[in-house]
């Protein structure tokens, strides 16, 4: 039963830890509960279909059929929550500011809700696929304990997402969304990390050296806080070099858009300044 | 459009590493267990590592050490490249069976 509920643990804190970034994130904007709600669920039906099928996706392409979905799903998380990453630099003081003044809930772009319940469904489906091919195959063994091992799993698991959250909560409301815009920011720079490593596995990628540094010795990738480091902000006791490249990648694009589309209200006063000093000088 | 690059790569990359000549490493996982528990390999080389599950029971081959993680199906063979690897030991595990399936790989 310990062995199954660990296995479940850490499958589900991975996907906790991503679900509870996007529930802080998305604090104070209406319906909200069911975008997150909807999206754990369709991930969780998303998982079982994966698992079905792993044997399929395992063939494919040559036998680098998991390593290019694995990259895919990832990939595809990084591009929808860069997009809401952007477009909370335009829209978080505003929103930050109408909770302080009416503290209600907050009409927002449905686009951008609908980008972070995908992001939600694919980090439930990544891993928990996992964990329905690991119970197939426990229950084919006739395994003792596998609904208490499982339900001990997921109360772990949620247990610290939920933790996460309420620290989270601690944070002074004008700087709560700067500070999670920042989280989302790392957390897409991680999976971006992730994705290049699994088409490094599948030799799709150079690796441009296979171990740029070994922290292992401070902080290992199979210890509780290497793993919740590792989603948090993409820690990797030993990453390739094209691992480093993909998630500074990602994080130089990211602050530029942030910079480009976003800061409206921060970049109005000095506009006003530059307008009314033009028209003093005229 | 970063995913349209990375696909068009995909689809042309597996070409290229097909020409190149990569040694190929089998281990076998039986009753949970990974053999040879201690595999050995080159160091400084990229290999080609073969995983073949004879169990009925999935599996997912795991290694912090070099970075590798895929899921093997019951009756049925993966391969990942590793490496090169520094001379040194390098340990490996079935995630799903953590108690038995426990191995190394050492380059040397």
């Amino acid at each position: 039963m310990w062995g199954i509920a660990l296995l479940v643990f850490r499958e589900v804190l991975e996907a906790a830890l991503i679900v509870t970034i996007v529930a802080a994130a998305t604090r104070g904007v209406a319906r909200r509960a069911w975008f997150i709600g909807g999206g754990v669920g369709l991930g969780v039906l998303g998982a079982i279909v994966v698992a079905a099928f792993a044997g399929a996706i395992a063939g494919a392409v040559s036998g680098v059929g998991q390593e290019l979905f694995n990259a895919a799903v990832l990939f595809a998380a990084v591009l929808m929550i860069g997009w809401h990453v952007i477009w909370m630099s335009s829209h978080g003081r505003e929103m930050a500011q109408h909770m302080k003044s009416v503290g209600g809930a907050v009409q927002t772009g449905a686009s951008s809700l609908t980008m972070l319940l995908a992001v939600v469904a694919l980090a439930v489906l990544r891993e928990g696929s996992e964990i329905v091919l690991f119970l197939t195959g426990m229950l084919a063994g006739g395994a003792d304990g596998l609904v208490s091992g499982l339900a001990l799993g997921i109360a772990g698991g949620t247990a610290v997402g939920f933790a996460l959250y309420f620290g989270l909560l601690r944070i002074p409301i004008r700087h709560f969304f700067t500070a999670t815009n920042w989280m989302l920011v790392l957390l897409a720079a991680g999976l971006a990390s992730s994705g290049a490593r699994y088409l490094v596995q599948a030799n799709i990628l150079p690796q441009w050296g296979s171990q740029i540094w070994d922290s292992s010795w401070l902080l290992s990738d199979g210890s509780l806080l290497g793993k919740i480091l590792h989603i948090l902000i993409g820690y990797d006791a030993q990453p390739s070099g094209i691992q480093l490249a993909f998630y500074a990648t990602v994080v130089a694009l990211l602050v530029v858009g942030m910079r480009l589309f976003g800061g409206g209200k921060a970049s109005r006063p000095r506009a006003a300044a530059v307008t009314a000093g033009a028209e003093m000088a005229g | 459009m970063k995913l349209a690059v990375l696909l068009s790569l995909a689809l042309c990359m597996p070409l290229a590493a097909a020409a190149a000549e990569v040694p190929e490493y089998v281990l076998t996982i039986q009753q949970h267990r990974y053999q040879p528990t201690e595999l050995k390999v080159p160091a400084d080389t990229k290999i080609k590592l073969k995983v073949v599950n004879k169990d009925s029971t999935p599996e997912e081959f795991e290694s912090n050490d070099f970075n590798r993680e895929k899921i093997v199906m019951p009756n049925s063979s993966i391969t990942i490249y590793v490496g090169p690897l520094d001379a040194g030991t390098y340990t490996f595990f079935g995630d799903f069976h953590q108690d038995t399936a426990q191995g190394t790989l050492v380059a040397e």
